[in-house]
């Protein structure tokens, strides 16, 4: 199949790219970067006026398969994250069971070819079971094609435990991703610790239970050699230790959710569930210096923490939902509102975020448009407004506090080794 | 009597204090007055509320809140209904959405509700049609305390401007604490808070209060000393060292009183006291205590919460 994408703003930021130009596409692979002439496509793109990127990576998104299909699935999952412009999405893993053998990777990348929309990277757990115990099988996940492992839902409690899995993971060669969270410093709460979990009577996380985590895994990192990602960063504090850390030489990559940027502790007084997040929303004064990490580099990526859950487990009383909200359909439109919009990121900014900078970390290649690379595309129209209906989420779940309002920016085309899935905004491709 | 026009009560639900304003406050309470006159009646009865059904649904145990509300609709006049979760369907795992809907369809009025879970009351008030009371959700608000307490003080010393107001125990996980910090604040009290560090959420000086940790503090120059059960069951032992360590350090005693308090102070508790823990058996019994008046005057005040939102229609 010969693609052409004709006359879009293309943003490369692995090639420092930002000009107009054309795309050819054959065999999968992008067999032109530059002006096209004369090549007979069997697709032409008109892409004036729109930006065109490598397709995006996204490091965190929880895809409930196996186990709670009720609320995700893989196949339903991945066309989420078409439609948010994603080519290639981390699938973590707290599932039931979770993903700490070779058999269940296997599994998850079957499904994945199966919908035959967004590639999958099966990340594997540190524990077994994800029991924060013994170390898994890490040599084995990596062989099945993992590229990294996470207890994410959990932290590693025990810092003896983390050393040893971290020295594993070092000699294997995969990427640690931590979920930083001291249960004993959370001690049960539900919102960030401040002001308003005074007011509002909720039970407070401090901004301690996360950054004293981030603290250890950094010296821990330092320690044992092994590549560190802290997931979804969420204070001042602990991107102060990562910026510290990085200037020390030690290898620590940290990535940023969407919602930790745009909300803050203030809009949980009308106790909505879909801002019951773990790690919680913080302070304004956090969700400041999160932008400001950002925008300096010390926070690397911009990364989903898509958690679906079902409408009849987040309608409850605050206490008894569950933790999270999906953001795959939204998290482009968000970044582009909210740090694009208000001169914070440039667009080159913001795509490095989402496509070479994952890529780099996860060492998974993608994440670019160099001639040769397998033709991972999303297509943008970065002004089109549109409404983020409960009816055409493409989730199976619809727990975001999004819901009914108006976006801007949205995702027309996307294409995954070669082959269109998304076409105008709707998904097309074999299913 | 002060003239009541009850049409400046507009909101449909009480939640809590926090919403309301200081003009709001004083309705109630002027309202709770007029109320007060019909209790010291021979037959303390008006049919104000004929007709209407109110549910008082409890989710945790209660006697005085719980008493108070249904004698305070039982004097309206208006048909009382009665659920306390632990003998419910709850404990078969139905959920409050469930629950609420069904009897809201049986055709009521009002629910008012207590809860364990901070903004239960709120998640209620979205999923009825009805008018819900907030009769104490979570460490949250517990409006109808609040402006009994107010009250109460408002009639033992004439005013609510410049009192300074001690606010003494647990304060992280009261909803007393709360609801009276905003009503107190909002009506102008010089209040301060005391307990142990442990027990004082974050950031609690931006309400507008003082906070120590030393009790003669907290006790000097006090016109109010509102003192809170404290409940240090074996979650809470992270938090402080035993009810003994309480007692000695912060438990208010006649000594302390005849050291550091007026002869005026006065002594409220929303209740069930500790004996001899946060209150000694001779404070909670004494000249000063005007806990009993507390109880008392609960009924008015919650006969005006009723009364005023009967008036917002749907």
């Amino acid at each position: 199949m010969k693609i052409l994408i004709k006359q879009g703003r293309v943003i490369d930021p692995s090639q420092e790219m930002d000009k107009v130009t054309d795309i050819f596409i054959e065999g999968g692979k992008i067999s032109r970067l530059g002006k096209v002439a004369g090549e007979k496509a069997d697709v032409t793109i008109q892409a004036e006026g729109r930006i065109v990127t490598p397709g995006l990576i996204d490091m965190h998104a929880h895809l409930r398969e196996p186990g709670r299909e009720d609320t995700e699935c893989i196949e339903s999952g991945l066309k989420a994250a078409v439609r948010g412009g994603f080519t290639t999405v981390c699938a973590m893993p707290n599932t039931e069971p979770p993903c700490d053998s070779q058999a269940q990777a296997r599994f998850l990348l079957a499904r994945a070819r199966a919908a035959a929309m967004a590639n999958l990277l099966p990340v594997g757990t540190i524990t077994r079971e994800r029991k924060g115990l013994e170390i898994s099988e890490m040599g084995e996940l990596k062989d099945a094609g993992c590229p990294a492992v996470s207890d994410d839902g959990d932290g590693v409690m025990n810092p003896g435990l983390m050393r040893r899995a971290m020295e594993y993971a070092a000699m294997t060669d995969l990427l640690v991703i931590s979920h930083c969270e001291d249960k004993t410093l959370a001690n049960s709460g539900v919102m960030h610790e401040g002001y308003f979990s005074t007011v509002l009577g909720l039970r407070p996380i401090p901004a301690l239970a996360e950054s004293t985590m981030v603290e250890r895994d950094i010296q821990l990192a330092h320690l044992t050699g092994a590549r560190l990602h802290i997931a979804h960063i969420s204070t001042a504090e602990s991107a102060e230790k990562v910026k510290q850390a990085k200037e020390q030489g030690i290898k620590v990559t940290a990535e940023v959710t969407p919602h930790h940027l745009v909300l803050s502790d203030e809009d949980l007084k009308t106790y909505d569930t879909n801002l019951k997040v773990n790690p919680p929303l913080r302070s304004a004064r956090d969700v400041l210096a999160l932008k400001k990490a950002l925008k300096d580099g010390t926070i690397d990526a911009i990364a989903t923490d898509h958690a679906p859950h079902l409408a009849s487990e987040k309608e409850k009383e605050f206490d008894y939902a569950p933790f999270g909200m999906i953001g795959l359909e939204t998290a482009l439109a968000l970044m582009i509102m909210n740090l694009v919009d208000e001169g914070i990121l440039s667009w080159p900014e913001l795509v490095r975020k989402l496509s070479a900078n994952p890529a780099a970390i996860l060492k998974c290649g993608g994440g670019t448009l160099k001639e040769g690379a397998p033709a991972d595309i999303t297509v943008i129209d970065p002004e089109k407004k549109w409404i983020y209906a409960r009816e055409g989420i493409l989730s199976r779940s619809s727990n975001s506090p999004f819901v009914g309002r108006e976006m801007k920016g949205a995702v027309t085309d996307v294409i995954v080794g070669g082959r269109a899935v998304l076409k105008d905004g709707a998904i097309c491709g074999r299913k | 009597m002060k003239k009541v026009d009850e049409r400046k009560w507009t909101k449909k639900h009480l939640l809590g204090i926090e919403e309301l304003s200081a003009g709001e406050i004083e309705l109630i309470l002027d309202q709770s007055e007029r109320f007060q006159e019909v209790l010291a009646r021979a037959i303390p009865k008006v049919p104000t509320l004929r007709g209407k059904t109110v549910v008082n649904l409890f989710c945790e145990p209660s006697t005085r809140t719980r008493a108070s509300f249904e004698l305070a609709a039982k004097r309206l006049g208006a048909d009382t209904l009665n659920i306390s979760s632990s003998s419910s369907s709850f404990v078969k795992g139905e959920t409050l959405k469930d629950t609420a809907r069904n009897l809201e369809a049986m055709k009521i009025d009002a629910i008012v509700m207590r809860h364990p879970c901070s903004g239960a009351s709120y998640f209620l008030s979205q999923l009825v049609k009805v008018s819900v009371i907030n009769a104490g959700d979570g460490a949250h608000e517990h409006p109808t305390q609040a402006l009994l307490d107010v009250l109460t003080i408002r009639q033992r010393l004439g005013k609510i401007k410049g009192v300074k107001v001690s606010i003494i125990g647990d304060i992280s996980h009261s909803r007393v604490a709360r609801s009276g910090i905003w009503a107190l604040k909002k009506l102008g009290a010089d209040v301060t808070v005391c307990g142990p560090k442990t027990m004082m959420p974050a950031a609690i000086e931006k309400m507008g209060v003082r906070v120590t940790y030393d009790i003669k503090e907290a006790v000097k120059g006090a016109d109010v000393l509102n003192v809170l059960r404290i409940q240090l069951e074996r979650e809470k032992s992270m938090l402080f060292p035993g009810i003994r360590e309480y007692a000695q350090r912060f438990g208010i005693n006649r000594q302390l009183l005849e050291k550091y308090a007026g002869d005026k102070t006065i002594i409220l508790h929303p209740g069930p006291i500790n004996r001899g823990v946060e209150l000694s058996q001779d404070v909670a019994d004494g000249k000063n205590s005007v806990i009993l008046e507390q109880a008392k005057n609960g009924v008015a005040v919650r006969m005006a919460v009723l009364y005023l939102l009967s008036n917002i229609k749907s």
